[in-house]
């Protein structure tokens, strides 16, 4: 059996856990904890502290593997063991939220640092109705235009699987190169 | 007990703080990354500083402080040869060049300015020897260190800020493609155009700034400023060009069998 993966990243409640689990064939292993700090707590009840874990297979020789890294920073120790070996990574923002643009941005650069793979960033919840709009967005998220920016709803299926072709896409595009 | 470590785990601000609080005298030297500092403190209160990259006897000290021109301090500087800094001070008060309280506003705008510097290191070893005077020949002045410790944290906190602006400083810059945009029509310092001039995809800001003599914290606060005006965006130094090792991402070696196993991919995720 083959085995490739591909890493879910993005800050604090950006919606991590929530795009795998809309995916996945098997219930998300999540590794949430309570949240302790009260600032954190008024957003969320429960967060990822070592790693979320979700499985498509493909055929019976190949298996994709999908990791959620936990968004807090306390846990990044957790982010390079993930980074290694990835296909390519997907940074999940919350579009609603643009005082996590920074940290997003932040992530970006480090998960870039570990491995120079492909990625595609996700700007999450959409749907809301104080959600930025994509261009703003990139322009907070200091993004050149070849990044893909993708508008991305983590509860919706068709838009998370919009999201893994568009990095599946661009992995075939750099192995073009 | 002794007083050593780095500025690592203890800031600069933290050890003006102990030294204003426990009314310390004596010498805190810190060796930075390629500069040595030597700051004498008596009863709490700052008394003389010194770098290792800087002369600092009085006619310098007068000379950066704008009380002397460069050409006085050279004439000052040969003729003063062997005088101390107290016999010179007597010498130009003497002589009507300058006041007793020039000469005290500027060795401590001098001194102050040193620590200011030391704000932005990040990194140092630092030991503090009790009871250590500064050179007899030296005059020393009496600094509350209060302002400078508050400036100090300010410092700290705009640091910290630019920290997560931008965590390292071993990224490059390039122009934006933006064609409206003419530099000329752009108002910037002097310091600013001199990291302008040096912005290459080649140039890390580490290497900008040892070019253009700037602090970590300097660079930084410009590359903001220029970043936020969308003049320049962070880019790879094109020096240290990192190859993607697909041995670690793919099962498969073949670079066709890892192109047929993406599509395999792709025609899943659609199937979902």
């Amino acid at each position: 059996m083959q085995t490739v993966k591909m890493v879910v990243t993005g800050p604090f409640s950006a919606g991590k856990t929530q795009f795998i689990q809309s995916v996945s064939e098997i219930d998300v292993v999540a590794t949430e904890r309570k949240i302790s700090k009260a600032d954190e707590k008024a957003i969320k009840n429960a967060t990822t502290v070592a790693m979320d874990f979700g499985r498509i297979t493909v055929d019976d020789d190949l298996v994709l593997y999908l990791f959620g890294t936990p968004g807090q920073k306390r846990f990044d120790f957790m982010w390079e063991i993930l980074a290694e070996g990835m296909l390519g990574f997907i940074v999940m923002v919350d579009s609603t939220r643009p005082e996590t643009f920074r940290e997003a941005r932040t992530i970006l650069e480090t998960f870039r640092a570990y491995a120079p793979t492909p990625y595609v960033v996700a700007a999450n919840k959409q749907d809301m109705p104080d959600a930025w709009d994509v261009d703003d967005m990139r322009v907070a998220l200091r993004l050149g235009q070849n990044t893909k920016l993708l508008p991305c709803v983590a509860t919706d299926k068709e838009s998370v699987k919009q999201v893994l072709l568009e990095l599946l896409y661009s992995i075939l595009e750099e192995m073009e190169r | 007990m002794a007083l050593r470590g780095n500025l690592r785990d203890f800031t600069v601000t933290q050890l003006l703080n102990l030294v204003h609080l426990a009314r310390k005298t004596g010498m805190l030297s810190i060796q930075g990354t390629n500069e040595q500092a030597d700051i004498f403190f008596r009863e709490g209160k700052l008394a003389y500083a010194r770098t290792n990259k800087e002369d600092d006897h009085l006619a310098y000290v007068l000379y950066k402080t704008n009380v002397l021109s460069k050409a006085q301090y050279k004439a000052i500087a040969s003729r003063a040869q062997g005088m101390s800094d107290k016999e010179l001070g007597l010498l130009l008060i003497n002589a009507g060049y300058v006041t007793q309280e020039v000469i005290i506003n500027s060795l401590q705008q001098y001194f102050a300015d040193i620590i200011r510097r030391l704000f932005t290191w990040a990194e140092g070893l630092f030991n503090f020897e009790n009871d250590a005077r500064p050179p007899a020949d030296r005059i020393t002045v009496r600094l509350d260190l209060e302002n400078i410790i508050i400036e100090g944290a300010r410092q700290l906190r705009e640091m910290e800020q630019l920290m997560q602006e931008i965590p390292s400083l071993d990224i490059a810059l390039k122009f934006t493609d933006r064609p409206g945009t003419n530099l000329r029509n752009v108002n910037l310092s002097v310091e600013e155009w001199r990291v302008v001039s040096y912005v290459s995809p080649k140039n890390t800001l580490r290497q900008i700034a040892r070019a253009a003599n700037l602090s970590d914290l300097e660079i930084r606060r410009i590359v903001y400023g220029l970043l936020q005006a969308g003049l320049v965006e962070m880019v790879r130094p094109e020096l240290t060009p990192r190859t993607l090792d697909r041995s670690k991402m793919f099962p498969v070696q073949d670079k066709g069998e890892q192109r047929t196993l993406v599509n395999r991919l792709i025609d899943r995720i659609r199937s979902l």
